[in-house]
C-alpha cells in the first residue's frame, strides 16, 4: 500500500507524461514539424540576442553612454517588470489542466494545483530572462562589483520575474485589472517622456537597495511567496466543477441586424459574424486589439528623433498596419472562428464562394472604417494620411485575398469562450501562413521603392495603390484559386477542428 | 436516393468501414444500429462529405457528394453539437438555417409554433444562447433545425440520446409522421434497438465497419436484433 504522498509524487510525473501526450498527439503538432523547427530556432535566436545584450550592455552603458550601468538598469526595471506582465498576458500560455478527471482520483488536490503552477517555472518567459541577467551579473562582478551584492541583486530580480509570472496567472481572466496596469504603464512612460513626472526617480532607488543592502533582497522573495500562496489558493478554491469552471450565464442580448438584409445572401454570414464578434470573449479582445492598430502610426510619425522612420517607405508600412488592424487580427484566423461548427457550415446549403465572400466583405468594410477613423492623421500632413489611404487600398485589393488564402492552412480551432491569445496563439503559428506575411508587408514596400525610383514619393504611392486596385479587379480570378485551396484542405481542416485543446 | 459503391475508409492499416454496395430508396426510414466503433458516425460523415473515402463513392440523387455541392440544398443533418452555433439563441439559429434554405422568418416562426409541445417551453423566448442550454435541449434545437426548408434527406445521428422519456416518445411520433411522406428519406442511427424498430422501415446492423444484417422491419425484428447483440462478445 503506497501512501498518499508517494502517490502524489508519482502523479506529478504522470501529469507530465499526460501533458506531453496531449501536445504530441494534437493535429497542429503533427501537421507542423516545420513549426517546431521554427520554435527551436526562434528560442535559440532570442537566447543568443539576450546573452549578447547581457554581456554587451555593461560596456555600451558605461563606455558609450557614460552612465553607471547598474543604476541605469535599475532605473528602468520598473518598465521591464510592467512590460513582463503585459507581454505575458498576451503571449504566455496558461497552465491549463483538465481537472475534471483528477478530482475523483486519489490525488491530493494540492498536488494537482502545485503541479499546474510549478510547470510554469520552466516557461521560456522566465528562463529567457536568465540569458540576459546572468551574463550581465558576470560582467558586473568582473568589473569589480562585489560578488555578494551582485548576487543578492540578481536573486531579487529573479524573484521579481517569478512574481510577474504568478501575477499574470492570477490576473489572467481579469481584463479590467490588466488594462489598468497597461494604461498606468503607458501613462507613466508618457509622463516621463514629456518630463511631467518621472516615476523612475522613486522606483530606481528601490532596485538599488537590493544591491546596496542585501537584506532587502528578501522582500521580493517574500512577495513571491505571498503571490504564489495567493495564486495557489485562488486555484484551489476553483477546483470544484461548479466554481471556477462554470461560467456565469448571461442573458442573451437581442441584436436586430435586418438592415443588413439588403446585401443579399452575403448578409446572412455577415450578421452571424457580427454576433460572433460581439458575443464571444476571444473575438471581443480581437476587436479591441484592432482598434489599437489605429494608433500604430504614432510610433512612426511622432518619434522622429531617431530619423529611422522618416523615409516615406515606412509610411506605407505604417499605413498598411493602421488600416489593416481588423484584417490582421480577425481575417488572419478565418475560418478558425467557425471551427466549433465547421461541420455544419460544410454540410449546410452553403457554397464556399459565398462563405469566403462574406468574410472578405467583413474585412473590407472594417478596412474602410479604419481608414476613415484614421483621418486624424491628416494633422501629420496630407502625405501621411495619403499613406493610410494607399495602405487601405492595398489591404483591400491584395491583403484581403492573402489573409483568406493563408487561413486555408490554419488548422487550429479557436475556443471562442476563452479570452486568451488574441495574438501569439502558439499552434496558429504556421510556416505557410508565415510565408504569406511577406507579400502582405514586404511587397508593398518593395513596390513603393520601385515606384519612387521613377517618380519620387508620389510615384511610390501610386504604384502601391495601382497594384491594390488591380488586385481588386482580379478578385474573381483569385477567389477561384482560393476556393480550390479551401476545398482541397477541407477534410484536413475538419479533422483538425474536431480536436479541442 | 442514396447509393453506395465499393465504399471503404481506412486509417493506415485499419479498415473502419467497408461497404461494397448499399442502396436506400427514396421515402425510406432507414435505421442503423451497431455497437460503439462499428462505424455509424463514419458512414454518416461520408454521406455528408465530411471525411474523405479511401475508395468508392456515395451518390445522393445521382450526385457524387465529393464532386459537387448540389446535394446540400436538399439534405439536412444533425450529427453532434458541432452542428450548432453556440453564441446564437435558438431563434436566431433557426432563422439562420432558414435564410440558408430560403425560408422566410414568418415561415420559420410558423414551423416553430408547431413544435411548441416538443420544445416544452424550454427553447423559445428563453433569452439564452444555445451554448447555455442543457445537452437535451441542444439536441432538440439541432434536430428541429433539420426540418426547416423541408429537406428530402434527413440524417440524424443518435437523435434519441440525451432526451428525456417524454421527448423521446414525441420525437418517435414526429419521425414516423415525417416518414409517411413518400418523398422523404430519413436516416437514423441509434444504440437503442427498441427505438429504431419502432421508427424505421428497414434496419441495417453495422459491425466492425461492414453491414452484417439488413432487415425489413417486422414483428420479429426486435427479437432477432436482441439475439444478435446478446451473442456478441
Amino acid at each position: 500500500m503506497i501512501s498518499l504522498r508517494e502517490l502524489s509524487t508519482f502523479m506529478f510525473l504522470r501529469f507530465f507524461s499526460l501533458q506531453w501526450k496531449s501536445f504530441r498527439r494534437s493535429a497542429a503538432f503533427s501537421s507542423g514539424v516545420i513549426t517546431g523547427v521554427f520554435y527551436v530556432f526562434g528560442g535559440l535566436y532570442f537566447a543568443a540576442i539576450f546573452t549578447i545584450l547581457g554581456f554587451g550592455s555593461y560596456f555600451i552603458l558605461d563606455d558609450d553612454m557614460g552612465v553607471e550601468p547598474l543604476s541605469f538598469i535599475n532605473k528602468h526595471l520598473i518598465y521591464a517588470a510592467s512590460f513582463w506582465i503585459v507581454w505575458r498576458f498576451f503571449v504566455q500560455k496558461m497552465p491549463v489542466l483538465n481537472i475534471q478527471s483528477f478530482l475523483i482520483l486519489p490525488v491530493k488536490i494540492n498536488a494537482v494545483v502545485h503541479y499546474a503552477l510549478g510547470r510554469t517555472v520552466f516557461s521560456f518567459f522566465n528562463i529567457g530572462n536568465a540569458f540576459f541577467f546572468i551574463p550581465f551579473s558576470i560582467v558586473l562582478v568582473k568589473n569589480g562589483y562585489p560578488l555578494a551584492q551582485v548576487l543578492s541583486w540578481h536573486l531579487a530580480i529573479l524573484a521579481i520575474v517569478y512574481c510577474t509570472n504568478y501575477l499574470n496567472i492570477l490576473i489572467n481572466d481579469r481584463n479590467d485589472v490588466f488594462y489598468t496596469i497597461a494604461t498606468t504603464l503607458v501613462l507613466f512612460a508618457l509622463f516621463q517622456r514629456y518630463a511631467i513626472f518621472d516615476i523612475t526617480l522613486y522606483t530606481g532607488p528601490v532596485f538599488d537597495m537590493f544591491y546596496s543592502d542585501p537584506i532587502y533582497a528578501l522582500i521580493p522573495w517574500l512577495c513571491l511567496g505571498l503571490i504564489y500562496r495567493f495564486t495557489f489558493m485562488h486555484f484551489k478554491n476553483r477546483m470544484y466543477l461548479d466554481a471556477g469552471l462554470q461560467p456565469i450565464k448571461k442573458e442573451a442580448q437581442e441584436l436586430r441586424l435586418n438592415w443588413l438584409n439588403r446585401f443579399g445572401r452575403t448578409s446572412i454570414f455577415i450578421k452571424n459574424d457580427i454576433k460572433l464578434i460581439l458575443r464571444n470573449k476571444r473575438s471581443k479582445t480581437t476587436l479591441l486589439v484592432s482598434l489599437f492598430f489605429l494608433f500604430y502610426g504614432f510610433f512612426f510619425f511622432i518619434d522622429s528623433s531617431s530619423g529611422m522612420y522618416e523615409a516615406p517607405v515606412w509610411k506605407i508600412f505604417a499605413g498598411i498596419f493602421i488600416s489593416g488592424g481588423f484584417l490582421f487580427t480577425f481575417g488572419q484566423y478565418v475560418p478558425s472562428w467557425d471551427s466549433a461548427y465547421y461541420p455544419l457550415m460544410m454540410s449546410q446549403n452553403i457554397v464556399y464562394r459565398e462563405y469566403l465572400n462574406a468574410k472578405w466583405s467583413m474585412v473590407t468594410i472594417a478596412t474602410i472604417v479604419s481608414a476613415v477613423l484614421a483621418s486624424f492623421y491628416i494633422f501629420f500632413g496630407w502625405e501621411t494620411y495619403a499613406a493610410v489611404v494607399i495602405g487601405a487600398i492595398y489591404n483591400i485589393g491584395v491583403n484581403g485575398h492573402l489573409v483568406l488564402l493563408s487561413g486555408a492552412y490554419i488548422k487550429t480551432p479557436i475556443d471562442l469562450t476563452s479570452t486568451k491569445k488574441p495574438f501569439g496563439d502558439k499552434q496558429a503559428f504556421n510556416a505557410k501562413s508565415l510565408l504569406l506575411t511577406l507579400p502582405k508587408l514586404v511587397l508593398p514596400m518593395v513596390l513603393y521603392f520601385v515606384g519612387s525610383f521613377f517618380g519620387g514619393p508620389w510615384g511610390g504611392y501610386l504604384t502601391v495603390g495601382f497594384v491594390g486596385i488591380m488586385g481588386y479587379f482580379l478578385k474573381d480570378k483569385v477567389f477561384d484559386k482560393i476556393e480550390q485551396v479551401y476545398k482541397s484542405e477541407k477534410y484536413k481542416t475538419l479533422n483538425a477542428y474536431k480536436q479541442t485543446k | 436516393m442514396i447509393r453506395i459503391e465499393q465504399l471503404t475508409k481506412r486509417y493506415g492499416d485499419t479498415t473502419v468501414l467497408d461497404i461494397p454496395a448499399l442502396e436506400i430508396p427514396e421515402g425510406q426510414i432507414f435505421g442503423l444500429v451497431g455497437n460503439n466503433g462499428a462505424g455509424k458516425t463514419t458512414l454518416f460523415s461520408l454521406f455528408l462529405d465530411l471525411i474523405q473515402a479511401t475508395e468508392g463513392t456515395v451518390t445522393i440523387n445521382g450526385i457524387e457528394v465529393h464532386r459537387s455541392e448540389e446535394w446540400k440544398a436538399k439534405t439536412a443533418a444533425f450529427l453532434d453539437d458541432s452542428f450548432l452555433i453556440g453564441y446564437l439563441t435558438p431563434e436566431e439559429y433557426f432563422y439562420f438555417i432558414g435564410e440558408l434554405r430560403g425560408v422566410s422568418k414568418p415561415q420559420v416562426d410558423e414551423l416553430m409554433d408547431s413544435f411548441s409541445d416538443f420544445f416544452n417551453d424550454e427553447i423559445l423566448n428563453q433569452k439564452k444562447y444555445i451554448r447555455d442550454l442543457s445537452k437535451g435541449n441542444q439536441k432538440k434545437v439541432g434536430v428541429v433545425a433539420t426540418f426547416i426548408g423541408d429537406p428530402e434527406l434527413l440524417i440524424l445521428d443518435e437523435p434519441f440520446a440525451n432526451l428525456d422519456p417524454t421527448t423521446q416518445i414525441r420525437l418517435k411520433e414526429l419521425l414516423v409522421e415525417k416518414g409517411k411522406d413518400i418523398q422523404k428519406t430519413i436516416l437514423i442511427s441509434s444504440h437503442d434497438i427498441q427505438h429504431v424498430t419502432e421508427v424505421c422501415e428497414r434496419i441495417a446492423v453495422l459491425e466492425k465497419g461492414t453491414i452484417v444484417q439488413d432487415h425489413k422491419t417486422s414483428a420479429k425484428t426486435q427479437k432477432e436484433l436482441e439475439a444478435f447483440f446478446s451473442n456478441q462478445t
